[in-house]
């Protein structure tokens, strides 16, 4: 029989230290939905999502039910709506209200997809989707959008870089009445991953098969219990403490991503072995670093133990899951983590150090609101920073910066839910306008040539 | 198909017979049972077949967690694979 023990350590991960599948999305090709005509365009795509995702939800929580995990989102991504709807003469905008509407048909909480791939340069559709996102943003609740801006073998696209720091601005004032919240659902990417589950940055790539399940693990609490219980131990062995949870969490993903795409007659896509905080008290990152030692969440040593916690993570994972992708790593969002935010109002944590942990985990500037009066220039810059870590480190970075539309560092803003709080975090005024407008391609760093 | 029920809460006279009972009534046969009270904590694991069960995991979940509950316990009803996946190599 299998050991009480066992299950009863389960059990605890589920019921006090939040162990959850934070979400299945399920990827849904749209290329055979293309038309000239806009209309015709939305209408095969909401037939097509509603069709592949009819039973999506139902088949979500028939798994919760019996495996007795909870699955908190269940979520669909889609191809990117500038190739979809590249021929068809119209405004782009339509095809996000289209998605919004066979989102919430099917039940599910959000779509990804809107999105365009710019990373070496813009085709009309890109530009006339990524001119459309204010709109798109502001007249949707379920829509979330991304826009790649940089590869590690094309460069980063400057100009789009530039382009994305004025959209920024416009989406915030589009949605000042919600504290500009249309740009939460807006991520600017290098290196952006074809299956990642989470948003606001999922869409499904064109390699992608029709139809594949991505599943998004969770756990910071319960990698944070397994350090408490760990006590004094030296750091080799911390590090074998969390491969082991890791292993145990994602193990619980690759059982629920099989079951998942058996039942929905999908492809297997990937586990993301990502740890993704909530606001609930326990489940954050920001508190595991405090429990490997530090005081505060963004001391010096902050950086290391991210380092660490995020190679262990992984090297738990890869073992227990026969496909890994997506983000895969440690997530830094700061309205998202109780943690994260308490380090932010002790004035502990800033955006430098944040950029700084970036470096060595997933994701990127993620969840921070910035003032409202925040120049798009400055926002293309923390862009184009935070894109070069990306671009050099071979790895995903992202960007996803509020500027609060009215309102100003110190202040706080609440979105509720998983979204949590954020407080407004103070950026550098200086102006690096000039180096933003000069445009152009920052070329591929060198060791991106590597045929 | 098999699963593992697990029963934690106050100790008191008839927990296994009321849970059994639920299990009898769907057609469920208790493959092995480890049993323990900690002071006044009860702690039971079962491992059943539900493979000849009348009605859907889901639903005797719902059923031992609301018969549970009318004697303040907690009962988790959950498939044996969980399990399996997360502790066996």
């Amino acid at each position: 029989m299998l050991n009480t023990f066992d299950i009863l350590e389960t059990i605890k991960m589920i019921s006090e230290e939040h162990l959850d599948i934070r979400t299945i999305t399920l990827g849904i090709s749209l290329i055979d939905c293309a038309s000239e005509d806009m209309k015709r365009c939305a209408s095969k795509i909401y037939d097509k999502i509603t069709k592949r995702a009819e039973r999506l939800v139902a088949v979500g929580e028939a798994i919760e039910k019996e495996y007795g995990i909870p699955i908190i989102n269940k979520r669909i991504s889609v191809t990117p709506i500038s190739l979809v709807a590249a021929s068809a003469a119209g405004d782009m905008a339509e095809i996000a209200r289209t998605m919004d509407k066979a989102a919430e048909a099917t039940g599910v909480n959000f779509i990804g997809g809107y999105t365009a791939l710019v990373h070496k340069g813009m085709t009309e559709a890109d530009k006339r989707l990524i001119a459309s996102l204010p709109e798109a943003l502001s007249t949707t609740e379920r829509v979330c959008s991304s826009v790649n801006v940089a590869t590690t073998k094309s460069g980063i696209n400057m100009d789009a870089v530039r382009e994305m720091g004025e959209i920024i601005k416009r989406t915030a004032e589009a949605t000042k009445d919600r504290d500009s919240f249309g740009c939460a659902k807006l991520v600017v990417f290098a290196n952006a991953p074809e299956d990642n589950p989470f948003m606001a940055g999922a869409f499904h790539g064109v390699g992608e098969a029709e139809c594949a399940v991505n599943v998004g693990v969770s756990g910071p609490g319960v990698v944070r219990a397994a350090i408490r219980r760990s006590g004094n131990c030296n750091l080799t062995e911390l590090a074998d403490v969390i491969k082991k949870t890791a292993f145990k969490i994602t193990r619980m993903g690759q059982l629920v991503a099989k079951e998942a795409s058996a039942r929905l007659g999908a492809s297997f896509g990937i586990v993301d072995l990502s740890l993704a905080p909530t606001p609930a008290v326990g489940d954050s990152v920001a508190k595991i670093l405090e429990e490997m030692g530090l005081e505060v969440a963004g001391c010096h040593g902050t950086t290391a133990c991210l380092a660490m916690l995020n190679d262990a993570v992984k090297k738990g994972g890869i073992m227990a899951s026969s496909h890994v992708g997506g983000l895969s790593g440690a997530f830094i969002p700061v309205s998202e983590d109780a943690g994260m935010v308490e380090a932010v109002q002790k004035g502990v944590l800033n955006i430098d150090k944040l950029e700084a942990m970036t470096a060595v985990c997933s994701v990127g500037l993620d969840m921070i609101a910035i003032p409202g009066d925040t120049s798009a220039e400055i926002i293309s810059a923390i862009i184009a920073d935070e894109i070069s870590i990306g671009v050099v480190n071979n790895k995903t970075t992202a960007v996803r910066v509020i500027p609060v539309y009215g309102k100003k560092a110190g202040e706080s803003i609440v979105f509720g839910g998983l979204w949590g709080e954020a407080p407004i975090m103070p950026v550098h005024p200086e102006s690096p306008a000039a180096f933003i407008h000069r445009g152009g391609r920052i070329p591929s760093p060198v060791h991106s040539q590597r045929n | 198909m098999r699963a593992v029920i697990t029963v934690i809460g106050k100790d008191a006279v008839g927990i296994i017979a009321e849970v059994s009972d639920v299990l009898r009534k769907h057609n469920v046969n208790i493959l092995d049972i480890s049993q323990s009270v900690f002071t006044d904590l009860f702690a039971m694991v079962m491992l059943v077949d539900i493979s000849k069960c009348t009605v859907g995991l889901a639903q005797l979940s719902d059923t031992l967690n609301e018969r549970g509950k009318t004697m303040g316990l907690t009962i988790h009803t959950m498939h044996e694979d969980i399990f399996n996946s997360m502790h066996r190599i």
